[in-house]
């Protein structure tokens, strides 16, 4: 299969590991890993933030990039689901809103796509650590996310999964919200990262780069030892 | 300019996100509500075809409100009760003034309606010279302390016994307590007196059936049937918006209120209110009046995005899963309505500028969404009133930005120049982290940013490709 590969701009920037992660697991497959290089953002900032005109502008951009492909897959649950529910919603009366449901339709978020379109649980990773997991809240209730990164670690040689308490409350990111309202924002991340050091593990992983930036941030400024990583990455850390 | 709702919520929000008390207590309260919660809904069959006939009842009665509303107090007004409609508080409260100055009325007992807290009917009868005494115990604390209920269900879960005890020590001189049952004793014997002295009570309305013309109240007390059957006059008001088709739609919504609103199968008490006693009847009220009360639930009825909204039934599931509301606790909002389906249904009710800072101040996490029994699609509302706010009035500082914003993304090659030269500002952005002049201070505050790495993904891929 070619698959398109959307890596949203702050993974571009910030987490290419996440991404790098992705092409090794599905090169590792067999498939044909295809980057549309003229991708930017999916525009969700603008589209929060209440500025859809702006978004939509964007967004063009992504049916662009993504016209001609097969199938797209993502590395986060939140742009994916930008991609999957909310340019739909975002171009509902406008000229492109036939592409904008094109795109929707052929895009997928990474464990997903893994799980429940190629059939793949185990992917013959190893990664020794004591891990908890973190739903992001777009993937887990926009694109109903729940089961498959947790399928697919459960594969993981070597990987303690240990749920959190409230692993399904939300990390207080929310993009513009966490600088909009900072104090809100750090408060409920501060509950996460408590509920994720109760757990005992050293490393917290998520399908999010957004929500680990988040608690990252958060668990570093409390000198708190333990890591994140996202999905893509863990998987892929002991493949070629 | 942010509004002066906009300022006291930041200023309120900061306060409590720092009371690691209050953190800790509304954890605790809301830890319990999960474990019966999740008991409760595990006893139904099929929980989520629960919601969709629940939502679908909600929808037939507030697609066809003209009809049901008709049909109901056709049915009400044939056993002799007054049916008032009220356009807005002062209408509905000027009603009641005058039914009470009317009837010589001089004590009000009053049970549980956030309908009635919308309009502040408590605050403009005891203008009116009435005293005016709340019978739910939750409602009475709050009353005693000069404070709004903290959650719509549970109106003082933000205090503890200790709390209660003082505030009871204080008002009412009672010894101090320590247990919920001796709390509860002490107000028990203020509210009993009560009860027989009030020649009026005045009742909320979990639901109104068109189908019989009854008001159904569901409450764990007893205090709302006292409420409506001892004294001579009863007054209920009730939002256009609780009508329900059939009596057999009880049969669903009870329990699902029950267990969404407390994590109960069904409440203690649950009342059917069909109108004044008839002759051959020994109690009851001589006079009763259902006062309908519109107050801008007709502007969001217009709204087809956001009509779902009036599906609500009011049981604060949204509140209790909602980490804002839990950060932020039931007062910040400054509404009558917290959580979720305040901040939806606010701006609607009392203005878009004025309160679309509550639509802002959401992660849009959508726990609100995935626990609503009559599924309301609340944290997409949130993003519909935000782009309804925007596109209204945008905010001038941050137009400039979306549109630069919009401008470089659009840009596939400029961005692919131009974003490793921000990412080269890091070890700047580091030096002065969390200063006056540190652009991402709002975040760098209270949180590290992360490293920026040697290569990003486009310059990874361009290398690969060209080896």
């Amino acid at each position: 299969m070619k698959i398109s590969l959307f890596i949203p701009c702050f993974v571009d920037q910030y987490y290419p590991n996440a991404g790098i992660g992705m092409v090794k697991i599905l090169e590792k497959l067999g498939h044909t890993v295809d980057y549309p290089e003229s991708q930017t953002c999916c525009g969700q900032p603008a589209f929060n933030s209440g500025y859809w005109p702006e978004a939509r502008s964007v967004a063009e951009t992504m049916l662009d990039a993504f016209r001609d492909a097969e199938v797209v897959v993502g590395v986060s649950g939140s742009c994916g689901a930008m991609l999957k529910v909310f340019y739909p919603e975002m171009f509902h009366g406008e000229p492109r809103e036939a592409e904008a449901k094109s795109l929707a339709a052929k895009t997928h978020e990474f464990s997903s796509f893994l799980v429940n379109v190629l059939g793949v649980g185990d992917i013959g990773a190893e990664f020794p650590a004591k891990a908890t997991f973190h739903d992001g809240c777009h993937g887990l209730r926009e694109l109903g996310i729940k089961r498959e990164p947790r399928e697919l670690l459960r594969h993981v040689r070597g990987l303690e999964l240990i749920e959190m308490k409230e692993a399904e409350t939300c990390c207080g990111f929310g993009g513009t919200f966490a600088v909009k309202f900072p104090e809100i924002s750090t408060a409920m991340g501060e509950v996460k990262c408590a509920s994720i050091a109760e757990t005992g593990a050293d490393l917290v992983i998520s399908n999010d780069s957004s929500c680990l930036m988040q608690i990252q941030g958060l668990l570093d400024r409390q000198g708190k030892p333990i890591r994140s990583m996202h999905l893509a990455e863990v998987l892929s850390h002991s493949l070629a | 300019m942010s509004t002066i709702q906009s300022r006291q919520f930041h200023h309120d929000a900061e306060v409590l996100t720092h009371d690691l008390r209050h953190r800790s207590l509304i954890q605790k309260a809301l830890g319990g509500y999960y474990v019966k919660r999740d008991e409760q809904k595990a006893k139904f069959t099929d929980w989520q075809s629960a919601r969709a006939s629940a939502a679908a009842a909600k929808y037939e009665a507030v697609n066809h409100l003209d009809k049901y509303l008709i049909e109901f107090t056709d049915k009400l007004a044939a056993r002799g009760t007054k049916v008032f409609w009220a356009a807005d508080g002062p209408e509905a409260s000027g009603y009641i003034a005058e039914v009470a100055r009317k009837a010589g009325v001089r004590r009000i007992i009053k049970s549980k309606t956030m309908t009635g807290e919308e309009i502040h009917l408590a605050q403009a009868l005891e203008k009116e010279g009435y005293h005016v005494v709340e019978s739910d115990l939750g409602e009475f604390i709050v009353q005693l302390r000069e404070e709004p209920p903290y959650h719509i269900v549970f109106p003082s879960m933000h205090l503890t016994r200790g709390e209660i005890s003082d505030t009871f020590e204080k008002k009412l001189g009672s010894q101090p307590a320590d247990t919920p049952e001796e709390l509860t004793m002490i107000a028990r014997d203020v509210m009993r007196k009560k009860y027989c002295e009030a020649d009026m009570g005045i009742s909320g309305a979990n639901f109104a059936v068109a189908e019989t013309g009854h008001i159904s109240i569901t409450e764990n007390e007893g205090n709302a049937r006292l409420s409506t059957t001892l004294p001579r006059v009863l007054v209920t008001i009730v939002g256009i918006e609780k009508v329900v088709p059939k009596l057999d739609d009880l049969a669903l919504l009870l329990p699902m209120l029950a267990t969404s609103g407390s994590g109960q199968n069904m409440t203690c008490y649950n009342t059917l209110l069909g109108g004044p006693r008839e002759t051959d009847e020994t109690d009851g009220p001589v006079e009763y009046h259902v006062v309908l009360l519109d107050n801008q639930r007709t502007t969001l009825l217009a709204d087809a995005e956001q009509r779902d909204s009036l599906h609500c039934i009011r049981c604060g599931a949204c509140l209790n899963v909602c980490p804002i509301f839990k950060n932020v606790g039931g007062h910040s909002y400054g509404t009558t309505y917290q959580g979720p389906i305040g901040s939806v249904i606010t701006p609607h009710l009392r203005g878009l500028q004025s309160w679309k800072h509550l639509s802002f101040a959401s992660s849009l996490c959508g726990a609100c969404t995935e626990t609503c029994p009559v599924k309301i699609d609340l944290h997409h509302h949130l993003l519909q009133n935000r782009r309804n706010a925007i596109a209204q009035k945008f905010v001038w500082w941050e137009k400039p930005i979306f549109a630069g914003f919009a401008w470089f993304m659009r840009r596939p090659m400029l961005y692919r120049f131009a974003a490793p030269l921000l990412r080269l500002g890091d070890p700047i952005l580091r030096m002065i982290r969390g200063q006056l002049i540190d652009p991402a201070r709002m975040w760098t505050a209270t949180r590290d940013l992360p490293k920026a790495p040697p290569q990003s993904f486009k310059e990874f891929w361009r290398t690969r490709n060209a080896r």
